[in-house]
């Protein structure tokens, strides 16, 4: 059984390698960017679930830790020629000017910097606790945007870094988010994940249990730390321009709402939801932009994206308490009940007439 | 430093501290009654502050009138964003976390909402002649508006005290604070309370925020997103549900952050770093505030 399952595992990546290697291949720009950015969403998606759904920390902070991981791997991956230009209003620091290292390096040092920061961060706000862990995180956040923006010789303040290389392709993505995917299903069915998973039922419940609050909370706050980093280095490597505002709440708020409408709990759901946000996102520019139905033009309201955006994230919590998965996973065996289900449904309505 | 740099900070630091208590208040009282950080309140500053902006400017009222109908609408917003986005929770029995992501979710789509409607181009805020003086005594000149300030702030806390500590609907909020449950079995209405609460919050917020105008003249959508974070960490380093907290809290971090820059001017630039500084130590060593909850009345 359990082999049967690793050989569908491996049958979904092929799959899914086939898809991209055709997508990398065939697709326009716009679309393998747009793809680009469902692997880099699933992985941040995932990396807040592991807090705030898995482990019952309501943490916040993920656009920070993204910010960590995106300075980082830009600082690693520019070439001297480029951070010259870009460090026109201050020289760099002169030990960062050389620094130069491959891609790989820079997304291990990214996500591992970022951990090192969470665990950091962590260690003292941990026991907090729901409301007061969310705004200490949050400010934990915009303090880190607020200290890029001032460590001129590192950051470049304000300016932002432009010209960082483009070493994001869809190879690169997916296949860290498939990593991270595995990796976390492997974590959350050890005895880490069920220790999670009862700290989050019940902290007191769990402490008498004899688990480690202290150890697994800032275990799974450095792990959500470190994937955070590595989405954050995913995306300066993609864009390939960052700056200080770009890591605001506002994108932890667009995460968490991928978080709750996919499941507070729920891998695959996270994986479908930040999926289907990330098209959404862009299929909604059509809103921004003018319609014309022919007899009647409406005008696009810019902007109106994210109105939308908030009413999804607030109807989700008033209408939909679960998300789409609960904490429920979409698994093989629910797919073939499902399959088998529907079959019999139409095996059955297809005799019915002849009954009669 | 000389002595009067010194005192005109000093007063800067009251006139930032009051205002920020001014909001504070709004944040302690919410959380005292329904166990919740209202992160839409910061958005209410937003929103006072624009409604002042196009009533002058857009329906030539004058000052005066703009504000009261800023500060009734502003309260009204506040009632129907409770009812819209609380209530359905809390009947429900909710989760306290579902809570917290509605009301982030409500904020959201306020900050949004206003950069479509309002524009995301900075605007600049009116502001009439009396608030535009300068008082001068000795070597220190001092704004008309830091002297203001703090006297509204003083005079809207003894009558909000009044109102908690002296008045039937007072005591019905320090009820409900206590025990909701009980509150009920007591025959108050706990949905009027609660909706009171919002509306006397964010009325406080709306004469926060329009001050917050005059007092940095260019307003844009996300003009109450800092302010509200620090505001929240002002209530929560006061004591979170008292209100004599809240001011405390609030005058703290005005002054501290004014004297920070005064006193370290290489370090302005962390000037909103400071609040975040603050409240993890408070967080750290008394989590209950300053004041906390046992030594004054929460509401």
């Amino acid at each position: 059984m359990r082999q049967n399952k690793t050989l569908k595992i491996i049958g979904v990546i092929l799959l899914l390698g086939l898809f991209i290697y055709y997508a990398q291949n065939n697709l326009d720009s716009y679309k393998i960017r747009i793809l680009n950015l469902c692997a880099i969403n699933i992985i941040l998606t995932l990396s807040l679930n592991l807090t705030n759904g898995f482990c019952g920390m309501f943490s916040l902070g993920t656009a920070g830790f993204m910010a960590i991981g995106a300075y980082t791997s830009a600082i690693l991956t520019m070439p001297p020629e480029v951070k010259q230009m870009n460090f026109f209003m201050s020289p760099m620091n002169q030990h960062l000017m050389n620094l130069n290292a491959p891609f790989i390096v820079a997304l291990i040092m990214a996500g591992l910097l970022a951990a090192l920061v969470g665990f950091l961060i962590g260690a003292p706000v941990l026991k907090l606790k729901g409301d007061y862990l969310a705004i200490a995180t949050l400010g934990f956040g915009e303090i880190i945007g607020v200290v890029f923006t001032n460590t001129q010789t590192i950051t470049n303040g304000a300016l932002g870094l432009k010209g960082i290389p483009q070493y994001t392709n869809l190879y690169w993505g997916f296949s860290l988010a498939v990593l991270t995917i595995l990796s976390l299903m492997t974590l959350l069915n050890s005895s880490y994940g069920r220790a999670f998973k009862a700290i989050r039922e019940d902290e007191t419940a769990a402490q008498a249990m004899g688990i480690n609050l202290f150890y697994h909370k800032s275990l799974a706050f450095a792990i959500s730390a470190f994937l955070a980093g590595v989405g954050g280095a995913l995306m300066a490597n993609l864009l390939s321009t960052i700056d200080p505002t770009m890591f605001k709440f506002t994108y932890t708020y667009q995460i968490l709402l991928m978080v709750v409408l996919g499941g507070m709990g729920s891998i695959t759901g996270s994986i479908m939801s930040a999926t289907i946000m990330t098209i959404m996102m862009e299929a909604l520019r059509a809103v921004e932009s003018t319609i014309d139905l022919g007899f009647v033009t409406i005008p696009g309201i810019p902007g109106m994206r994210m109105v939308i955006f908030s009413i999804i994230l607030i109807a989700v919590v008033l209408f939909l308490k679960n998300g789409i998965m609960g904490e429920n996973e979409l698994t093989f065996e629910t797919l073939e009940k499902a399959i088998q289900r529907f079959q019999s449904k139409k095996g059955r309505e297809n005799h019915e007439p002849t009954r009669g | 430093m000389t002595f009067e740099l010194f005192v005109q900070h000093l007063v800067n630091g009251i006139s930032l501290g009051s205002l920020y208590a001014l909001i504070a208040i709004g944040y302690t009282m919410v959380y005292g009654i329904i166990r919740l950080i209202n992160f839409a309140h910061g958005d209410i500053i937003t929103l006072a502050a624009y409604f002042v902006f196009f009533g002058v400017g857009l329906f030539a009222m004058p000052w005066w009138l703009a504000a009261i109908l800023s500060i009734i609408l502003t309260a009204i917003t506040g009632i129907i964003i409770e009812k819209a986005a609380y209530k359905p929770l809390r009947s429900k029995n909710a989760p306290r976390i579902s809570l917290l992501i509605s009301a982030i979710g409500v904020s959201f789509f306020i900050e949004n909402v206003s950069t479509v409607v309002f524009g995301g181009r900075p605007k600049s805020f009116y502001s009439p002649e009396i608030f535009k003086g300068v008082i001068k005594a000795g070597g220190i000149s001092i704004p008309n508006l830091s002297v203001i300030i703090p006297i509204v702030t003083a005079v809207l806390l003894i009558a909000l005290v009044y109102l908690v500590n002296k008045t039937v609907t007072g005591m019905s909020m320090r009820a409900c604070s206590n025990d909701m449950d009980t509150a009920k079995l007591m025959g108050i209405d706990v949905d009027r309370v609660i909706s009171l609460t919002f509306c006397i919050g964010s009325a406080l917020a709306a004469i926060g925020g329009i001050m917050w105008g005059l007092k940095y003249p260019q307003i844009h959508p996300l003009i109450g997103v800092m302010p509200g974070l620090k505001c929240f960490i002002a209530a929560v380093v006061g004591g979170i549900g008292n209100i004599p907290g809240a001011v405390v809290g609030g005058m703290l971090l005005g002054l501290g952050e004014i004297l920070l820059v005064a006193f370290l001017p290489g370090l302005s630039g962390y000037r909103d770093a400071f609040a975040f500084i603050i409240l993890i130590l408070i967080l750290l060593f008394r989590p209950t505030g300053i004041l906390g909850e046992k030594i004054a009345e929460k509401v």
